[in-house]
């Protein structure tokens, strides 16, 4: 059976799909997070310098890693929208960013709340700590001009500059720690080294990760539904839907 | 199980207050953005019916 990926491209073909697709992934994070937080709050030891604060960590790094993975792939769709002018790559952007901005609140506040104990402030002006926050401006930024700009099509273009501008943010705060001194930590996990924690609490971290991942997936599918039905009101196959017609 | 007893897990080591507050924070949000999310299709499912249905008496 061979499978057109292009005809997903239209809204009209991805809307029942994203629709069949999202209970699952949501279902596929429930169980992963009830998985990690398990290991995460049962299996995993206590922190040996930090006692059980870095507990934090299963929620901080997940959020952390997510507010930036999402950032990139909602510019990675701005980009094909503007190259190969798909209305749906522009939905897709859209739908991305408030769940995206949600992960960087959570990262920006859990942070917060490990910081108190281990370093004595809620909030230091250091470079990781502020380029992720300069993330989350940049999030609200994109939402904010793409709801201020009236014609549809010119709020994608002008929202999807945004976002491609504000990519360079993304290596800032991922080699922050590295390229200047920092109060916060240097990365636990890297591709170049064994990670410098238990074997435990690394895999309730990577665990809570991909249920972070999977939540991501089904709440940006939800949304893009709704955003979809917004833009194709007017259509018809939307007012032939049974859920519309009813 | 790296815990004597509930009382001990949910003290967290003295940490309940910064640990708890994270969970909480990130299960909070969690439900608030899938409940808008619920709501933001409702009331367009709504709108649309209404719509929908002006038209049809036109």
């Amino acid at each position: 059976m061979t499978v057109n990926l292009w005809k997903y491209a239209a809204p009209q073909a991805f809307y029942p799909l994203a629709g069949r697709l999202a209970p699952w992934f949501l279902a596929l994070a429930a169980a992963l997070a009830a998985a990690g937080l398990y290991v995460g709050l049962f299996v995993a030891p206590t922190d040996f310098q930090q006692g059980e604060s870095y507990r934090i960590i299963f929620v901080h790094v997940p959020a952390a890693w997510m507010s930036m993975f999402i950032y990139v792939v909602m510019a990675s769709w701005c980009a094909v929208g503007l190259i190969l002018n798909t209305r749906l790559s522009f939905m897709m952007a859209l739908a991305l960013a408030p769940t995206g901005a949600m992960f960087t609140f959570i990262a920006l506040w859990s942070g917060s709340l490990w910081g108190k104990p281990t370093w004595g402030a809620w909030w230091v002006w250091d470079a990781r700590l502020t380029s992720e926050l300069i993330l989350l401006f940049l999030y609200i930024g994109f939402m904010a001009l793409h709801a201020a700009i009236d014609d549809v099509r010119r709020a994608d273009r002008a929202a999807a500059l945004l976002a491609l501008v504000g990519v360079v943010n993304v290596p800032i705060i991922y080699f922050s720690v590295k390229w200047w001194n920092t109060l916060h930590q240097g990365a636990s996990v890297s591709l170049t080294r064994a990670p410098s924690m238990a074997a435990t609490m690394l895999v309730g971290m990577l665990i809570m990760s991909l249920a972070a991942w999977m939540y991501a997936i089904a709440a940006s599918l939800y949304r893009l539904r709704s955003v979809i039905l917004e833009r194709e009101a007017h259509v018809d196959w939307v007012r032939q839907l049974p859920e519309v017609s009813a | 199980m790296s815990w004597a007893n509930p009382q001990a897990f949910f003290a967290m080591g003295g940490y309940a207050m910064y640990v708890w507050g994270s969970y909480g924070l990130a299960a909070v949000c969690i439900a608030l953005e899938l409940w808008l999310l619920r709501r933001r299709r409702r009331t367009l499912l709504r709108t649309l019916g209404r719509t929908s249905g002006e038209r049809e008496s036109e």
